[in-house]
């Protein structure tokens, strides 16, 4: 097991040394200069060549590539081109409001898709069933945007329930912080239930023909024993699986709800960043969601054998 | 040839057999349903040019944010430009967008998985990248893509194709991996036919079928991600209504002008839904095994 873990954790190097180099290659490789943008429209060449100068952009490319690498080995993530501060700092300061949502979000997807999906698939072509599908075909085809607004205009301004916008730290004000933050993470849950509820089912109705599920019934096990019991825990790697591999959705999802719901996290920092072409921040920014990503994927990973006990690494 | 030929043909006779199903048994309506909506949001988006009242981009100071009128079915814009018939034209560039990013992400993923698959040599190498574009969020890269390279149709095209083509090519090896194993395979090796004529003749149409259904879910999710790259401010040039750009310019109008989000939002949507469902209905005639698992 402990070497399973390991290998697997010494495999994420190889990825996220390629995301670096591919993130890097793709900033310096396209059109666009950024002393240029910094300087603005009224710079001489001179000054342009001095800012340049300064950022380092003047040395070769392979210079530079480890000159970053070597500082954020260091811990070091460098300095926004446009505001000064550390990116850091910058990070630190807006990943908290991220944090909370992203939590609130699973939260809430976990708990309402995986009993929508085993209803579903213990109703099996029913209503329930149906209603649940369509649900879940629903949430895959509406922009993430389009809900968050059609809340707003339902919640927010007809039934006057909870503010239109913003966002206060749960630390501050509890209760305002959920009434703020509950319907960003409504907005965000619909694909992530969609995708769950959809998976859950899916792996429950192969689960649910087979021969122990038919014996437990059998000897008289209550069904709901019988459903969350017996079934889902079986049924259970192919939903961690795509809890996993949907949390991509959930950062990419994260992006747009804070555009719409105003909310001051680092989904927006990096659009912001990557519109005014913020180098250290784009690089930082890409670096750590795809690392965020890689993590989940592997605790997804090693969490199997804790799931299902018939798997030993 | 033939072979090639053969597979295309039933991949296709498959296809024709799901429209031509009257919503029987197998598919029940839905599909159907699907692929009439879809007809009329495609032929109502083509031929826009001839049945709006108004051109899309002329701004008309005097008529700016009116509501529905007879003049304006669905009111104006902040512009002064009528609704009706900028939702109806951006659906050209829209769904264009949508077709180009399946069509060419299927393209790049099918050459790169059949390499990957056949060459073991290249197999590692293409895959560490393939996994590592895939840990990158599909939104930030194809931001970023469009940031860099510039707001035109093929520069949001490409930045769309991108995140994808790692997730055809994973597909394509699978069916490669394990179409190799077939005895045909084997026997063409041992005969010793061309490695061109192994790769083009004998192991790329078993793919076809995957694809048109990894194809078709490819076309939705590139029509809501050119949405949702206009509406983050980084999408197709403004001058050109999509409905992405539409709901993009609603934003800051949302409260006093809800249909600017809406109209085009209920389109996109019932379009994605109808594409999403054909490619539910494709994967059950195409690959039964799928259907099986999915009851």
């Amino acid at each position: 097991m402990l070497g399973y873990i390991l290998k697997r954790v010494l495999a994420t190097i190889p990825v996220m040394a390629i995301v670096a180099i591919f993130v890097f290659l793709l900033l310096r490789l396209t059109p666009g200069d950024p002393a240029a943008i910094l300087a603005g429209d009224a710079a001489t060449p001179d000054q342009l060549e001095r800012i340049r100068d300064r950022l380092g952009l003047n040395d070769p490319l392979y210079i530079q590539f480890f000159t970053w690498v070597g500082q954020l080995l260091q811990g070091d993530l460098g300095t926004s081109l446009i505001s000064n501060t550390s990116v850091s700092s910058m990070i630190g300061n807006r990943i908290g409001p991220t944090i909370n949502i992203a939590l609130m979000t699973i939260l809430i997807s976990v708990a309402l898709a995986v009993p929508m999906g085993v209803i579903a698939a213990w109703r099996h072509r029913t209503w329930v069933d149906f209603l649940v599908m369509s649900f879940s075909v629903l949430g895959f085809s509406v922009p993430v945007f389009v809900i968050g607004y059609i809340l707003i205009q339902i919640f927010a301004i007809e039934l006057r329930w909870v503010p239109v916008q913003g966002y206060v730290s749960p630390g501050e004000d509890f209760g305002d912080f959920f009434v703020r933050a509950i319907m960003p993470s409504l907005t965000l849950a619909t694909i992530y239930i969609a995708l769950i509820a959809r998976m859950t089912r899916a792996s429950m109705l192969e689960v649910l023909g087979e021969d122990y599920i038919r014996t437990a019934r059998a000897k008289g096990v209550r069904e709901n024993v019988v459903l969350f019991r017996h079934a889902l825990r079986n049924a259970a790697v192919p939903i961690l699986t795509i809890i996993g591999t949907g949390f991509a959705l959930l950062i990419s999802g994260v992006v747009v709800t804070e555009s719409v719901f105003n909310i001051p996290g680092i989904g927006r920092l990096t659009v912001d960043a990557i519109l005014a072409r913020d180098y250290p921040v784009i690089q930082a920014m890409i670096l750590l969601t795809a690392g965020i990503y890689v993590v989940v994927n592997l605790l997804v990973d090693i969490s199997y054998s804790f799931f299902d006990p018939r798997i030993r690494y | 040839m033939t072979d090639t030929t053969r597979s295309t043909q039933s991949a296709f006779a498959a296809l024709t057999r799901l429209i031509s199903l009257p919503g029987g048994a197998r598919l029940g309506g839905g599909p159907i349903i699907a692929a009439l909506i879809l007809l009329v949001i495609v032929v109502a988006s083509l031929a826009a040019p001839l049945y709006v009242p108004y051109d899309p981009l002329e701004m008309k100071a005097l008529s700016r944010l009116q509501g529905p009128s007879e003049a304006h079915p669905l009111g104006t814009d902040p512009f002064g430009r009528d609704i009706f018939s900028r939702v109806m034209t951006g659906g050209q560039v829209s769904l264009l967008i949508g077709v180009g990013a399946a069509v060419v992400s299927v393209a790049l993923g099918l050459i790169i998985g059949l390499v990957a698959g056949f060459f073991r040599m290249a197999d590692a190498i293409i895959m560490r990248i393939m996994d590592s574009l895939m840990a990158i969020p599909a939104i930030l890269l194809a931001i970023a893509l469009v940031a860099l390279n510039g707001p035109s149709l093929g520069s949001v095209i490409i930045a769309i194709t991108i995140p994808e083509v790692p997730r055809v090519v994973r597909l394509v090896r699978s069916v490669v991996l394990s179409a190799r194993e077939e005895p045909y395979v084997e026997a063409a090796i041992a005969l010793g036919s061309p490695m061109p004529k192994i790769l083009f003749q004998h192991l790329m149409p078993n793919t076809f079928a995957p694809l048109i259904v990894q194809g078709t879910y490819i076309c939705a999710s590139a029509i809501l991600i050119e949405a949702l790259l206009s509406f983050l401010g980084a999408g197709v040039s403004t001058e050109i209504p999509t409905w992405g750009n539409i709901m993009a310019e609603g934003r800051l109008y949302f409260q006093i002008k809800p249909g600017l989000i809406f109209w085009p939002g209920l389109l996109l949507s019932l379009c994605i839904l109808s594409i999403n469902l054909l490619g539910d209905a494709a994967r059950d005639v195409l690959d039964p095994r799928m259907k099986k698992r999915e009851g």
